[in-house]
């Protein structure tokens, strides 16, 4: 009896507390940097696409929605040749973005992706690409990797010593 | 059996292993790098320290190397005690100092051992502020990618590529921390295995040039078991599948047939899977001549209306598998069916088959053959027609050397110690060819012979085993060999064509037999079933030729994925052509066969399909599909009970399941055991099918969507216990159904030791095939036609077929990177000839005989048999030239070199090409 009553209390209070509803989408919410939204894929400093396909995105997915291809450029460089990310199977949990060892796929606080047509949701690599560096300004990594490409010799990398020279005799 | 004990926990161990195999066959996870089971130990690597302890009451131990150190019995060691296991970090941390940062595009991530051993031992941050070192990559051709900053100066390359398969031009070079493992100089690589280096290497230097342009991660491949088509010996293969296109193809350990290794025709050449070449649907000759695609079901309308008296001949393919083959013989019945072979090509090896039957010899696994302590190779160029068993002679000239070590109380597995002992201590070898072959340097004598000699050179050598009264210094020394050796081997085959020499082969072994029990005969095949489809004849079988003569009377011709053009005459190739009879081709490739077709069922190649091939031993082994047929192909055996429900054959037509056509097989006497050869489609394993994909296959719900949204159920698999899903147990089952590899925390090929029942030994799953030819061990009675020898006729020279590995093979020669490799067609000649006629490697000669004119490029050979040239058989333009016939050649001066197409250079080298000196 006490009980019910001490409940009923508690509700009638709320009568004249400020309402929490949200006039969305009149009323935007505040979305944090690192929210988990719509995933982009986004271009190194020099305007290069980052991703190189190395494919640990499509490995760490929990619902297997990326797909993709690798192919090389003729400077070396790998890329891929299709990305796709089925958004109707993803479930924005970032797992792609912590395993993407290029900064390249990112999470960005946008959410707003419904559809009408659940195909519509099939994200292929010219959706997914903008053309900035997200999160991580400076990243390229070319310049850290050891792969030669056409623009970048062997040892022209970050923290790389000139190739060795396998015929010297010097001790 | 020693029993050690590893952190005080005993475990019972294999005589004769070192520490590290001991503990790997107890299950436990010691990092390693330059062991290799079927190499032994170096002790370079410094990864598999452990320490050892003198006994119960030393607390302290001291560290020591688990390869370098023999199991011997009441060992007492520690893995997990922090001394052991700070040493294997930092060796790992000091490993990573020069490591590029090249993971994400280095295509061995994923299946890296040197991930997985880092991961291993626990080393994640790096301290070591310096600069890293780096080094210029070499061109190494087609095959094999070169990133040598990858490298961890493992040596196991160099020991693979120098010591195990022979090879001469990669080596380690320059010294301390600058040290090279590659080429002199940019160059293609010249060994036959050298696709052996992107499993032998730890990590990524030496990767799959191939699988590297069109790459998927090994989480990512669907995988089968499967069995190399390339040539008669039966490599087990794992071919993996993306995107429905064959990306690439491992070696499938087989304890009895490859062990460890797989040669480059096996790995690289079945790439024409994905190629354009490939028939894709049904297609109808118009009366223009071009070809028009017609639905499946639209097959029946026009073969009844060519059906007239209903005379159908059918011609199989050693090719195509037993089941294939079986079906269409039973459906035209044998007296209207052709193996598909010439008649020469038959009779020897329907010979060679009956004298399996029969020898008193043994007939050897590539295992055994590994064990010969003498070698007599008579007409065999095992290296181009065999590569694994030339491999495998290869291992056993070390015998010798195993034999001194053991006598010195040194093991087998201390490699260097062995090595060093024997200096160029070899098993004796002898070769007889008429051309010299990759063999030779292993070789204790090479004798060059024109084929008729060589048999005859064999027969004189059987009779001095049987009744010693040779004069010939020669054979009286190799029979010496031959009779003091424990177990002695002779190989042959059909390479020559010459069938007196399998038959001298056959009576040397018997002669040495009856002294020797372990006396072993080997032959070559030269096709992936040419030995199962020899054992489906039945003598009333028909002859090629005997189509030819009676091509009016048929009225359907049924090819089975066989191009007649390589065994006919262009004149008969005309008449068929010219004929009213119907020609139905089933084959896998466009080619000429298909061109004079009027009808053309597009066949799934070896990787979507199953079926059953018999290797040079006699051992059915089953292979299974990779991915379902794309596009309209079916299997064959399944195009052959299409065409029997359309001449309503009803026994044929009611075949419901491939496991139905293996029971109508096994009523063939000598097929009984097809149905065991592999588990039927209803076995389960721990009640689950074996999955095709790995248990981290990704993009399951990304692949398709660009289609449709819709995922598409994954495509069902009824005919066998795998599926194409990642569903299932891949452990546990019979070895015959073990897809891939893959154990936690070894993702590598290294993984497959979970896999075996004791490191080098046999697998977990028990041996897989069945061996379908058994001895009698009664003796061959000797079938040998004296051929007079034909007087060498003044500048005419007898033509006798030279293989290469890339080149002579049907199939593999429609992969870009093997075609490459093959160059174009050639006429080998001796150094004296070439001298004579002023040519040298690359010239051209002109080669006239009998309505015959052309030219063509020259190879010199090192050595060739007097009055022979050789021609480079199985090319395709190379026709005309036939085996013992005479010819004239003569230096074309007109001849322009070509260069052959090269497609594959390193992307890189094209900006560097100036610049190709090292810094």
């Amino acid at each position: 009896m006490l009980s019910s009553l001490r409940t009923m209390w508690h509700i009638f209070k709320h009568l004249f507390q400020k309402a929490e509803t949200v006039q969305y989408p009149e009323q935007m919410p505040y979305l944090a940097p690192r929210y988990r939204g719509r995933i982009v894929l986004t271009r190194d400093p020099d305007g290069e696409e980052r991703c190189v396909a190395c494919n640990l995105c499509a490995a760490a997915c929990p619902v297997d929605c990326i797909a993709l291809q690798k192919d090389t450029r003729d400077d070396g460089t790998w890329y891929p040749e299709f990305f796709r990310i089925n958004f109707s199977r993803c479930i924005m949990c970032g797992m792609c973005e912590e395993a993407c060892p290029t900064y390249a796929i990112q999470l960005t606080p946008d959410f707003e992706m419904c559809e009408y047509d659940r195909q519509n949701m099939v994200y292929e690599k010219e959706h997914l690409l903008i053309d900035g560096v997200g999160k991580y300004p400076d990243y390229n990594f070319y310049r850290v990797s050891g792969l030669q490409t056409a623009t970048k010799d062997k040892g022209e990398a970050i923290n790389e010593e000139l190739p060795i020279d396998t015929k010297s005799l010097m001790p | 059996m020693p029993t050690i004990i590893v952190d005080g926990k005993s475990y019972e161990v294999g005589s004769g292993k070192n520490l590290l195999e001991a503990c790997l066959d107890a299950g436990l996870d010691l990092p390693y790098f330059c062991w290799h089971p079927s190499m032994g130990s170096i002790g370079s690597c410094r990864q598999c320290a452990l320490v050892q302890y003198r006994d119960n009451d030393d607390q302290h131990g001291r560290i020591i190397m688990g390869c370098m150190t023999p199991a011997t019995d009441g060992a007492r060691v520690s893995l997990k005690v922090e001394k052991a296991k700070e040493f294997r970090e930092a060796v790992v941390e000091s490993l990573m100092l020069n490591h590029p940062h090249d993971c994400p595009v280095c295509s061995e991530g994923g299946e890296c051992h040197l991930q997985d051993m880092t991961v291993m031992v626990g080393h994640r941050d790096r301290r070591y502020k310096g600069k890293k070192n780096t080094h210029r990559n070499q061109y190494l051709g087609p095959l094999i990618n070169h990133e040598m900053n990858r490298c961890i100066t493992c040596y196991r390359c160099e020991r693979f590529y120098r010591d195990y398969a022979g090879g001469k031009d990669l080596s380690a070079q320059a010294s301390r921390d600058r040290i090279y493992f590659g080429r002199h100089q940019d160059g293609i690589l010249e060994s036959e295995f050298s696709g052996n280096l992107v499993e032998v290497c730890p990590t990524g230097v030496f990767t799959d040039k191939p699988f590297l342009a069109d790459y998927s991660r090994k989480w990512d491949l669907q995988s089968s078991p499967s069995i190399c088509s390339g040539c008669g010996v039966g490599c087990n293969i794992s071919p993996g599948e993306r995107y429905g296109r064959l990306k690439r193809i491992h070696n499938r350990y087989n304890h009895e047939i490859n062990g460890y290794f797989i040669c480059d025709r096996g790995r690289f050449g079945a790439g024409y899977v994905n190629g354009d070449k490939r028939t894709n649907y049904v297609g109808i000759k118009e009366p223009n001549g071009a070809f028009k695609a017609i639905k499946k079901n639209e097959i029946s309308r026009h073969i009844i209306q060519w059906l007239g008296n209903g005379n159908i001949v059918g011609i199989g393919s050693p090719r195509a598998s037993v089941e294939s083959n079986y079906l269409l013989q039973k459906l035209v019945g044998p007296s209207k069916f052709s193996l598909g072979v010439s008649q020469t090509e038959h009779n020897i090896l329907k010979r060679q088959v009956s004298i399996l039957q029969t020898t008193r010899a043994s007939n050897p696994s590539v295992r055994e053959i590994e064990m010969a302590d003498a070698i007599l190779v008579l007409g065999e160029d095992l290296t181009n027609t065999a590569a694994r068993i030339a491999l495998a002679i290869r291992q056993a000239t070390k015998n010798k050397a195993i034999a001194m070590a053991t006598k010195m109380g040194i093991e087998e597995w201390h490699d260097s110690a062995v090595r060093n002992l024997a200096q160029k201590e070899l098993s004796p070898l002898f070769i007889t060819t008429t051309a010299a072959t990759k063999l030779d340097d292993v070789a204790m004598k090479t004798i060059t012979l024109s084929p008729d000699e060589i048999a005859n050179f064999g027969l004189e050598l059987a009779r001095q085993l049987a009744d010693g009264n040779s004069q010939d210094p020669q054979i009286i020394e190799i029979a010496t060999y031959l009779t003091t050796a424990e177990r002695p081997l002779i190989v042959s085959g059909p390479s020559l064509l010459n069938a007196n020499i399998v038959e001298s082969a056959a009576a040397v072994a018997d002669a040495l037999a009856m002294s020797n029990q372990n006396t072993q005969l080997s032959f070559t095949f030269p096709e992936s079933n040419s030995t199962g489809s020899i054992l489906l004849g039945e003598p009333q079988n028909l002859m090629l030729s005997d189509i030819i003569e009676n091509i009016d009377e048929i009225d359907v011709l049924v090819v089975l994925e066989n191009d007649l053009s390589r065994r006919l005459s262009a004149f008969e190739m005309t008449q068929l052509n010219a004929s009213q009879t119907k020609i139905i081709s089933i084959d896998v490739l466009e080619n000429k066969t298909l061109e004079i077709s009027d009808m053309v069922l597009p066949a799934a190649s070896f990787a979507e399909t199953q079926g059953t091939l018999v290797n040079n031993e006699g051992r059915a082994q089953r292979f299974y599909s990779v991915f379902s047929p794309l596009h309209d192909r079916l299997p064959s055996w399944q195009w052959v009970i299409d065409i029997a429900a359309v001449i309503e054959n009803e026994e044929l037509s009611a075949i419901a399941s491939f496991d139905e056509v293996i029971d109508l097989c096994a009523q063939n006497n000598n097929f009984q055991a097809l149905s065991s050869v592999a588990p039927d489609k209803n076995f389960r394993d721990h009640g689950l099918k074996i999955p095709r994909q790995t248990h981290r296959n990704s993009g399951r719900t990304a692949i398709t969507a660009n289609t449709s949204v819709h995922e598409p159920q994954q495509s069902p698999d009824e005919e066998t216990p795998l599926t194409y899903s990642m569903e299932g147990l891949n452990r546990d089952q019979p070895s015959a159904l073990t897809p891939f590899v893959w154990s936690p925390g070894w993702n590598s090929n290294q993984s497959l030791q979970k896999f075996q029942a004791e490191t080098d030994g046999p697998l977990k799953g028990g041996p897989s095939g069945i061996k379908l030819i058994k001895s009698s061990g009664c003796g061959v009675s000797l079938d040998y036609d004296r051929t007079p020898s034909v007087s060498l006729k003044n500048n005419y020279w007898r033509l006798v077929p030279i293989y290469s590995l890339h080149g002579s093979e049907e199939l593999s020669l429609h992969t870009k990177e093997i075609s490459e490799l093959a160059g174009l067609p050639f006429i080998m000649l001796s150094g004296r000839d070439a001298d004579n006629m002023k040519v040298s490697d690359g010239d051209g000669v002109i080669v006239s005989g009998d309505d015959l004119r052309i030219s063509i490029s020259v190879r010199v050979s090192a050595r060739m048999a007097k009055g022979c040239a050789g021609y480079s058989a199985g090319y395709n333009e190379i026709g005309h030239l036939t085996a013992d016939t005479y010819v004239q050649i003569n230096r074309d001066d007109e001849w322009q070199p070509l260069k052959p197409v090269v497609i594959a250079t390193d992307r890189i080298a094209s900006f560097k090409s100036e610049d190709n000196q090292y810094v």
